[in-house]
């Protein structure tokens, strides 16, 4: 009677675990269904022009993503460029001179806090610390005080998403072959050559996977940028104006839609936005998998 | 001779001033960082007080008052998507791991990594039009969905990974005892692999536990003490996001306590999580 029981349950077991399998696919499937069901309105209604449009007045019944696509890209591609450098830096500090065991778990962990530190928190930091700050510039400059804008938004994302950069680039710079970095030293490279000639051609696809894949946690950036990004919806002409990211403006009028195109308007933008997103990630994955075979 | 010991020191000049840029960049980043912590906890360590985890907030133009409702709404809501992600996590991880050949493992794989890419915010446009548009109205369980859809592919992930670093031998052991697959998964390789699960469980949670673009069209946000989780519910992040765009300096020194007490919370876990592996 026993045995019986207990070979039902594993039975049972060998079912629920293929049924999970099957659940996840259900659950992705429902879920990227759901996204495109209900922007379907939206995507009749305004169909193509929708993104090349660049005016957002939702009361006059005006759809256009244009400025919402181009303020993501400008701030993200923005907040990537201020963030090479320093990624880049970490990277090879950590991977090719830091040999002190205990400063490079130090840096680790420090930088690992950076990437601990919940969004909202970036976000009203930016708002309280960082943008007074902006402001007191702009003064200067003689240019409009907002404070809040693409600067802003730039800023506090090169900060989020370098972390994420470096998880990965300080591994394939360190992953680099030792014998090809000792052949280097032995014509009489110094450290600069070995980086510039070895170890960063080597390791370059790593290093371009883990920059990627942060431009794509920058795109999907939601609170922190609409809190300090300034919400307004026209095409953004410097980094000091004011702009509205494709997350950030559903963060910020979704909950205050009431019309269904307007609803389906937005849902359609964070079809866009998770389209843009996918298509980032499975690059870099690409790129790593290539990678991983090739070092193997 | 000279024109060689020249380009030398040349060579040697631009290695320095390379090395001392790479280290500068390095630490520079860390102020930022020092900046953040500063700042949260110089304004917040004043209002985390016994106040902020026992009283409701104050209306405003009080001083005082705390922020009950968003921390037991905070716990609820991250309570229940556990209770929906790390069981389910566990299971799809194990059918990850173990059923290789299975013909939709690799699709499996696919989804649960797709929808670790899926930006927050989308997590709460669906559960949205999964649990509010039916309904009419924002609901804690809503949110909770929401989050668990963004925990469960962290923790099958974890399941997966540390299910692998399980040698065969130790299950041909245990089949060998004439255990069933059942048995085997059940008491030989889940307790095996008990930290490395319990580690991504609280990564998990520590990632869900600060996220607000998912809460805001699901909990919504409750000025009052709710325990009805059909019903709006504050949090934490999102009391944070609500007074921090508030223009009055009480609520974001209320705003200022709860970011020390949730990056405390977060922070503390994610470090714990990391020292139960070693």
């Amino acid at each position: 009677m026993l045995t019986i029981s207990s070979e039902k349950k594993n039975e049972l077991f060998n079912y629920l675990l293929k049924g999970t399998g099957y659940f996840s696919l259900v659950l992705i499937t429902l879920f990227l269904l759901t996204l495109c069901f209900n922007s379907m309105l939206s995507l009749k209604t305004l169909s193509l022009p929708f993104l090349f449009n660049s005016n957002w007045q939702p009361n006059t019944g005006n759809f256009g993503a244009a400025p919402f696509i181009i303020g993501t890209l400008f701030t993200s591609i923005l907040a990537l460029g201020i963030s090479i450098p320093f990624s880049l830096s970490i990277s090879i500090y950590i991977g090719y001179f830091l040999k002190n065991k205990k400063r490079k778990n130090t840096l680790e962990t420090l930088i690992d806090l950076l990437a601990g530190i919940p969004s909202v928190i970036y976000g009203f930091w930016g708002l309280m610390v960082l943008v007074p700050i902006i402001i007191k510039i702009q003064t200067i400059l003689g240019v409009i005080p907002y404070g809040v804008g693409i600067l802003a938004a730039s800023l506090i994302l090169a900060l989020m998403i370098i972390p994420y950069s470096v998880t990965l680039g300080k591994d394939v710079i360190n992953l680099v072959p030792t014998d090809l970095i000792e052949a280097a030293i032995g014509l009489g490279a110094t450290p600069y050559e070995v980086i510039k000639h070895i170890a960063i051609p080597y390791s370059f696809s790593g290093l371009f996977a883990g920059h990627l894949m942060a431009f794509g946690r920058a795109i999907s950036e939601t609170m922190a940028v609409t809190m300090v990004i300034g919400n307004r919806n026209f095409i953004p002409k410097s980094i000091m104006d004011p702009a509205n990211t494709l997350a950030s403006v559903i963060a910020n009028e979704f909950g205050e839609a009431s019309d269904p195109l307007y609803v389906s308007s937005l849902i359609e933008l964070g079809l866009i936005l998770l389209i843009i997103t996918t298509i980032i990630n499975i690059i870099g994955k690409i790129i790593i998998k290539a990678y991983t075979i090739e070092t193997e | 001779m000279k024109q060689n010991k020249s380009n030398l020191e040349k060579r040697i000049i631009k290695n320095k001033i390379f090395y001392e840029i790479i280290k500068i960049f390095s630490y520079v980043l860390l102020i930022p960082l020092a900046l953040i912590l500063f700042y949260i906890i110089k304004n917040g360590i004043a209002y985390l007080n016994l106040d902020f985890f026992i009283k409701m907030p104050a209306p405003v133009g009080e001083t005082g008052g705390g922020a009950l409702n968003a921390i037991i709404g905070s716990f609820l809501i991250v309570g229940l998507s556990g209770l929906i992600a790390i069981p389910l996590g566990i299971l799809i991880g194990i059918f990850l791991a173990e059923f290789k050949s299975h013909k939709i493992n690799n699709l499996t794989r696919l989804a649960i990594e797709t929808l670790q890419g899926i930006p927050s915010i989308i997590y709460g446009i669906v559960a949205y039009a999964w649990f509010v548009m039916p309904f009419g109205k924002f609901s804690g369980i809503s949110a909770s969905i929401a989050l668990a859809l963004m925990m469960l592919p962290m923790v099958a992930k974890a399941t997966e990974e540390s299910l692998k670093m399980i040698p065969y031998t130790l299950k041909e052991a245990s089949y060998a005892l004439g255990a069933n697959y059942y048995t085997t998964i059940k008491k030989v390789v889940l307790p095996s692999c008990q930290k490395g699960i319990t580690s991504g469980v609280l990564i998990g949670i520590s990632r869900i536990l600060g996220e607000t673009a998912p809460l805001l069209f699901t909990a919504f946000g409750n000025a009052f003490l709710n325990f009805n989780m059909t019903k709006p519910i504050n949090a934490l992040p999102l009391l944070i996001y609500n007074y921090a765009s508030s223009p009055y300096q009480e609520w974001h020194q209320i705003a200022w306590a709860s970011s020390l007490f949730l990056i405390i919370i977060v922070l503390g876990l994610s470090i714990f999580s990391k020292n139960v592996i070693k």
